[in-house]
Formats: structure tokens, sequence, C-alpha cells
């Protein structure tokens, strides 16, 4: 249970294309992260996943049969929201059954379900309190509760973690993965946060402007991004992109490399430099390398804590293995 | 941020704002009063304000001479009906323009209000004929009918702007959670749109309570709300003050608890969301 | 969320209420316009025939027409001048801090919950009578002779008694605008030095501009149509004193049983609603947006 199909789904509002034709198969139990810049499309592909807009054209399936035109309650799909959209007059117990409510499962079983999700999600605490009482690492795990009790065929997540503090949102992306390791459910997971989709997919779509980029697991997209759109968007810092003479002595119209791929001497190397900021996080370092003579600043990052200050001259020396070259269009060169 | 104010200025504008609000209240008081009265006291020179026989026999004499329970009543099912009726219809539409918005909705809420803006004398004579004719005149169907159809763009006004604060989400949510239109209406919007609903309810009672144009020209007498049964004080009665004090005073005390309890939200209603 | 699904159920549940709407408004109002060309009086019935614009000029040549138009106007002009002043000055008063602000607010509110013809018959009796009322209590209290208000000044009565009505609508909106200011503005502008009066003119009436408009088209569309207030008081007297559009059509309509006259009575007062609210509608639309 759980394999979607998209075949030539187009999205328009109005006259502007938000999704030009695109094709997707999403495997039964894989967790799949759609991720882009704001306003790629990646929620709007989810929501026509989950049938709350409707498609200009082409086709859904859900496990083969065509969902294009079943209604979003129809389609077997339980969807979290950025928002968590609890229901804010019932308490956390009648928020989880309301699934179960409307699909007129007997009581028995409801309980059944609902205490398991409450053990699963340690709810128990909080069960009888209303959506208002909760903070919001709470209404999240409410909100999964919610869409775990009806054994969806798939977990629609549409930015579940942006409302998050950021040591919450650690600890809420490892649930989320436990969860998946535990269910084996499909999930579709829309995030703008690259690390998020790093961490938790096991395939990553990359979305612009409603064009699919790549598609691969986290790994592939790191090591071989197809194109310098997913090169820069993937991985942190940003890999650094040159081009001009560097790029042309390597037959490429640019070529990138990420910060980790630079190795940092004060007296030889490739190219020469003058350090600016440096931003110690005590696992890494950053340098910020000025007047290299390339393109723009080179971000490096180095392990550990590496005693350079704002000024001082340094060497930079690319690993050879690891520099991408990319054509006049942008695209991954072999 | 609040910032201290001298105790003395205080004090000046407590006493000031204290009796211009008595001053303003002072009518509903002094009517209030009177109906405590004996007729002659009520016009007794010098008047007393509070030092007087006080007796309840006027509440008893208008109800017996004038069968003020029917006329009560008469009210209370005429805004009330009125009411609901309009909330019964506005309820799905607001849902739709809130919710649904489409190329039309900002012009068809504005239509709305429009027809509000229609001086009812423009339609008086058709009314009364179309009322006549069918045997509506005196009815209180009749009034029901229209009161709802006069209040109902101001509901479906105040409906809209309530739904609009709440967010789509959590109505999609009940969507994906398996809810059939219905019952995303039923269990979901109508229960947080409660507070909204309440007020919108409570203010359309006031103004349909005391709406004073439909009420005096298509009622005679036994569908006359108070509205109308008030008027027929008007002489030679009126000047029996402690009785006219006493129907009055039954007359108003309802609508202003209730006005009193919805006062904060009447700005929003009233302004059509103008002014918040 | 938008799909075909959703949409035409949107259509669906917005139809009762529109298709009321539509027919309250183009049913009634073309048969007055159709009645306002007939000659139609319900004393003879069945002997209407076409009159062309006759009822339009009778009706707009008729003395009492320009008595009625004046006296509305007045009514109108009279109550909004009181209300607008005395809200924006009641509204600063009550802005301050003083003790019992929630008790003092109940009390300004209350006239507005009165129903039209309560108020109109206390006033009329319990206050403004020159034999039993209050006022003339008062006058002979102080040795003057007792004014007949409804009799030497009918008009300015119902003013009086119409703007005690709407001046807690009026203080209501004022009051919830001014509380919406924000205090940091104010402070700004007196650290630029600007004194009370300074800032009430370049900080409050610019912020209460928006406010106010409201309260003048609101209380507008509900003046034209002031009418249980004069059927209660006066009738629409002495002669015409106090007669105004509305008055005049439901004398016409329904005590003469003139139909034609009536109508076009209505329509030239639909007219004239017609061209406030276009304002209102403005006002109120340029808020849908933001």
């Amino acid at each position: 249970m759980g394999r979607i199909t998209l075949d030539k789904v187009t999205k328009r509002f109005g006259d502007v294309e938000v999704i030009p034709p695109l094709d997707l198969t999403i495997e039964e139990g894989e967790f799949v992260v759609f991720v882009g810049p704001s306003g790629c499309g990646k929620s709007t592909l989810l929501r026509l996943i989950a049938g709350l807009e409707d498609v200009t054209g082409g086709q859904i399936r859900i496990d083969g049969k065509d969902a294009t035109e079943t209604p979003p309650a129809k389609r077997g799909l339980a969807m979290v929201f950025q928002s968590y959209a609890l229901y804010p007059h019932m308490s956390v117990r009648k928020n989880i059954a309301f699934p179960l409510k409307m699909a007129g499962m007997d009581q028995a079983e409801q309980k059944r379900r609902i205490d398991n999700a409450a053990k699963v999600l340690n709810l128990a605490d909080y069960i009888d309190r209303r959506p208002g009482q909760l903070s919001g690492g709470q209404r999240q795990r409410v909100a999964i509760g919610r869409a775990i009790v009806r054994e969806p065929a798939a977990f629609l997540f549409d930015e579940p973690l942006s409302n998050l503090d950021a040591a919450l949102r650690v600890g809420m992306r490892l649930e989320i993965s436990e969860l998946h390791e535990r269910l084996k459910t499909t999930m579709v997971y829309v995030t703008h946060d690259q690390v998020e989709a790093m961490t938790m997919a096991d395939k990553i779509v990359v979305l612009r402007a409603g064009h699919i980029e790549q598609v691969g697991s986290p790994l592939e997209l790191y090591r071989a991004p197809r194109n310098l759109f997913v090169a820069s968007f993937i991985g942190s810092p940003k890999m650094n992109l040159i081009s001009g003479s560097e790029a042309a002595k390597r037959s490429a119209s640019t070529i990138g490399i990420r910060p980790e791929h630079i190795s940092v001497s004060p007296t030889e190397g490739l190219w020469k430099g003058r350090v600016g900021v440096s931003e110690h996080l005590g696992s890494d370092t950053f340098f910020y390398v000025h007047d290299t003579g390339l393109a723009d600043d080179i971000t490096v990052r180095v392990s550990g804590e590496v005693e350079l200050r704002a000024g001082d001259t340094v060497y930079l020396t690319p690993d050879a293995e690891k520099i991408h070259r990319f054509d006049q269009a942008g695209l991954r060169l072999k | 941020m609040a910032r201290a104010v001298s105790t003395r200025r205080k004090l000046i504008v407590t006493l000031l704002a204290w009796t211009i609000g008595i001053a303003i209240f002072f009518p509903i008081l002094w009517t209030v009063l009177t109906s405590f009265k004996t007729e002659a006291e009520a016009i007794a020179s010098p008047p007393s304000l509070f030092f007087f026989d006080w007796t309840t026999e006027n509440y008893a004499a208008v109800q017996s001479r004038s069968n003020y329970g029917l006329h009560f009543s008469n009210s209370v099912i005429i805004s009330l009906g009125s009411t609901l009726l309009g909330l019964l219809i506005a309820i799905p539409a607001a849902w739709s323009m809130a919710f649904v918005p489409g190329k039309w909705t900002k012009d068809i809420l504005m239509w709305m209000l429009s027809t509000k803006m229609l001086p009812p004398v423009g339609v008086l004579i058709p009314i009364y004929l179309m009322f006549r004719d069918t045997g509506l005149l005196d009815s209180r169907l009749g009034l029901v009918i229209v009161l709802t159809l006069i209040n109902l763009p101001i509901i479906v006004w105040m409906l809209y702007t309530y739904f609009k604060e709440i967010p789509v989400d959590i109505l999609e949510a009940a969507r994906m959670d398996g809810a059939a239109l219905w019952s995303e209406i039923i269990y979901v919007l109508t229960p947080m749109a409660v507070p909204g609903i309440a007020s919108t309810l409570l203010l359309n009672v006031i103004l349909a309570w005391n709406e004073a144009f439909w009420t005096l020209n298509l009622t005679a007498a036994k569908a006359a709300p108070l509205t109308a049964f008030i008027a027929s004080y008007s002489s030679p009665e009126g000047l029996f003050y402690a009785k006219l004090s006493a129907a009055s005073t039954m007359a108003i005390a309802p609508i202003l608890i209730l006005g009193w309890f919805s006062q904060k939200q009447l700005v929003r209603g009233l302004t059509f969301g103008a002014v918040k | 969320m938008a799909t075909a699904h959703s949409r035409s159920a949107a259509r669906l549940m917005i139809s009762p209420a529109v298709i009321l709407l539509l027919g309250w408004m183009i049913i009634p109002l073309s048969m007055t316009i159709y009645f306002s060309f007939l000659r139609y009086n319900l004393l003879s019935p069945g002997n209407e025939s076409w009159a062309g614009f006759d009822n339009y000029r009778y009706f707009l040549t008729d003395p009492a027409f320009f008595d009625a138009m004046g006296n509305t106007f007045i009514l109108v002009l009279g109550v909004l001048l009181i209300t607008v002043v005395g809200g924006i000055l009641l509204g600063l008063l009550l802005d301050q801090p003083f003790f019992g602000q929630g008790i003092v607010r109940i009390l300004v509110i209350a006239p507005f919950f009165v129903m039209p013809t309560v108020s109109a018959l206390v006033w009329k009796n319990m206050f403004m009578n020159p034999v039993n009322g209050l006022f003339a209590y008062m006058a002979t209290a102080v040795g003057l002779e007792p004014f007949d208000f409804l009799s030497h000044a009918p008009l300015a009565s119902i003013i009086l008694i119409v703007s005690w009505q709407w001046l807690p609508f009026a203080t209501l909106i004022l009051l919830t605008a001014l509380q919406s200011l924000d205090q940091e503005q104010l402070e700004a502008s007196e650290m630029d030095g600007a004194g009370p009066i300074n800032r009430f003119i370049f900080i409050m009436l610019p912020h209460l501009g928006r406010a106010i408009t409201v309260v003048i088209l609101i209380q507008t569309i509900f003046l034209l149509s002031i009418f249980a207030e004069i059927l209660v008081t006066t009738n629409g007297g002495p002669g015409t004193a106090t007669t105004n559009l509305t008055y005049l059509v439901y004398v016409q309509s329904l005590l003469q049983f003139d139909v034609g006259g009536g109508s076009a009575g209505g329509i030239v007062a639909v007219i004239l609603a017609n061209i406030v609210a276009i304002f209102l509608m403005r006002m109120i639309g340029k808020n849908l947006d933001a």
C-alpha cells in the first residue's frame, strides 16, 4: 500500500503554470522529500497529491488506481499541516478520534487505535487537554497522532517543523524518522530546509519553478548534483562556484568545490587569499577567504579549531577528485 | 505603554465621565424609577428620585389592561425567528465566500450590502399590497420574513468577517480526515465560529427587536410586537406616566441586558468590519 | 483550497441567500417603479390608469415635498453634527484612564438599545411635556415659563431625541478607533514637541478620519429613514414642520391610499439614498481589499 504515481501532472492558476507536466513515482514505503526554495511549487505538488487542489492535466494514481478525481477524503492519505491545523474546540483525544469518527469506526476500535497512538507518541499526559494548552512540540505530536490513527496509505507532511524552535526541530526530525522506520508507510515530506531533506529522506526531489531538477538519494545529490542549482542548493555551507580561467583550465564553464573539500595551509597551496570573517562552531570552523583572484569569496570548512586571524594570508588547495564541473548550460560534465 | 497619570487628573476625568454617563443614561433610569411610582407620584411636583413608595402595581396593570404578554411573545418570536432563519441561510453563504472566494465574491458581498441601503419606503407599497393579498398582514410569519430579509446582509457580513479569521488549514485538515462538506461545517467550522455566530445572533436579535418601520406598518393588533404596542401609548394613555414607564421598562430591559453583553462585537457588526 | 468540487458546493450554498435578496430587491422595487407611473388609489380600486410622469410631477412640485426635503436635510445634518462632535469629545474623554470605565461605558451605550418608539414616548411625555414633563418642572423651579418643545421647536426636539439614540453609536465606534491608535505614535509626536492640541489635530484626527466617515455614512443611511420617532411624537406636524421624506411617503400611500404618488415618492427616496450608499460602499469596498 502506498505507491503514488504522478503522470504528466500539470497545474495552472489562471495563466500561470505553476507545475509544468511532471512525472514522478513514489515507491511504497519510501520517505520522499520535496525540497526547493519558496515558490518552487513543492507545496502545490503536495496539495495536488492530497486532492486539496485540482490538477489542470495529467493523472495521479495511488496504488495503481486513478485518484485524479477522487476527493481528498476518499484518497486514504493523511496530512500534517505546517500550522498543525488542530481543531481548537476538541480535546487531544477528540482531535485524534475525528478521522475515525468520520470513517464511522466502532467505539472499541477507535479506542484501541487512539491508545496505541498515544503510547507511540507519548500523548498520554495531555490527552484530555485542548490544543490551546499545548506547546508547539506537543501540538506537532497530536497532529502526527491524528494522521497515524487512520493507518493511511501515505503520510503527507507540509513543512511540519517550520514553526518549531531549532532544538525541538532536531528532536522532532528524529522522531519522524523513527516513526517511518517503525510504520514503513510511504511518507511525502515538503520542506525548504535542505538539512531536513538530507537527514530524513530516502529520496529527495529537488524542485525549482515547478520543474524537477533532480531526484535521488541524499548522497547521490551531494556527490553528483546534476546541475548548478542542485549543487548550490544541497550542502551547507554552500558549494563554492568558480567560473573563468580556473574553470577553463579544467575545460568547464563553472567548477564547484564544497567548503569541506578544500584544505588550508599558511605556507603553500594552489590559491592564495586573505582570511576575512571566520565562524567558530567548535567542531568546525568556517572561513571566508577574500582576494583569491577567483570570482567571489571562497568558503572553507575546516574540522576542529584552527588559529587563523582576519587578514592572515592563507593558501587553499581543493581536493581534485571532488571538483564538480558544469557546462555553459549549468549541467554537470562527466 | 501605559503611563502613570496623576491622581488629581484621574479624579477630574472620573468626575466628568460619570456626570456625562449618568446624564446620558438618565432618561432610562428615570423611566425605570417612574415605573415603580404611583400615577400621582409620577407627576408629583417636585418629583422625587428615590424616596417614594415603591410599588409594582403598574406592571400588573399593564398586563391586565393590554395583553402585554402577547406583544412580548410576538417580539421574541419575530426577532429570534428572523435571526435564526437568517443564520440558517447565511452560514453556508458566508462559508462559500470566506473559504472558496471567487472572482465575484467581493461583488456579491457589496451587492448584498447595497440591498440593506434600500430605503424601506421604496418597497413599502408593494410589500404592503402583497401582504394584504396573501394574508400576511399583521402576521408573525410576515414579519419574520421581512426582518430576515432586511437583516440578512448584516448577518452574512458579520459571519463572513468572523469566518475569515478561521485558518483554512483546519478545514482542509477535516477534509483530509475524511469529513464530507456537511461534517466539515457542522463539526469543525460551526463550533470554531461559535463566538462569532453568537455575537451575530445577539446583534441581530437587538436590531430586529427594535425595528420600527416594518413592525409599525405591517401589524395592527394580533402580531404587533412591543415597538408597535408601545407606539399605541402615544396618546392619551401616554399621560399615565407610571404605566407607560412600566411598559417601556419591560420592552427595553431584555434587550438592554443583551446589548451590554454584546457591546464589544457591536462596533464590528455595525460597521461591516470597517472599524475593529 | 479550490477544487472544482468545492467551487460547485460553494455556488450551491451561496445561492439561497443570493436568490432571496435578489427577489427582495427586484420584485418590490420594480413594482414600485411600475406603480409610480400609474394613477392608482386604494380607495377606488380597479380604476388604475397610466399616468406617465404625472405622479413625479405632483410629488416633486408639492410644497410638502420641499418641506419634507428640507426637514430631512436638517434632521440628518443636525443629528450628524451633534453625534459626531459629541462622539469625538466623549470618545476622547472615555479613552482617558478613570475609575469605573466599564460602568460608564455601559451607561453611555445604553440609549442605543432602546427601541425608537420607547425613546420617543419617554422624551415626549416625561421630559418635554409642557405640564408634567421634567423639563417643565425644571423651568418652573428656576422661575421660567415652561417651554412646549414639540409645538414650538418640533424639529429641534426630534433632532434631540434622535441624537440621544445615536450618540452612543458614534461614541462607541470613535472610542474603538481611538483605542486602536498606536500609543508609540503619540509618544513620538510628544517627543517631537507637539502639544495636546497639535497631537489631536495631526495625529488623532487623521487616525479617526476613516471611523468618522463610516459613522457619517452609516448614520445617514438610517437617518434618512427616520420614521417611528416622528410617528409617535408629532405625526409630522404641526403642519409639515416635522415631515421628512419617509414620513411623507407613508402619509401619501398608507393614509391617503395614493399608491401612485407614494410610489413616486418612494423612488425619489431610493435615488437619494443611493447617492449616499455609493460613498459608503466605496469605503467598505476599500476595506475589503486590505
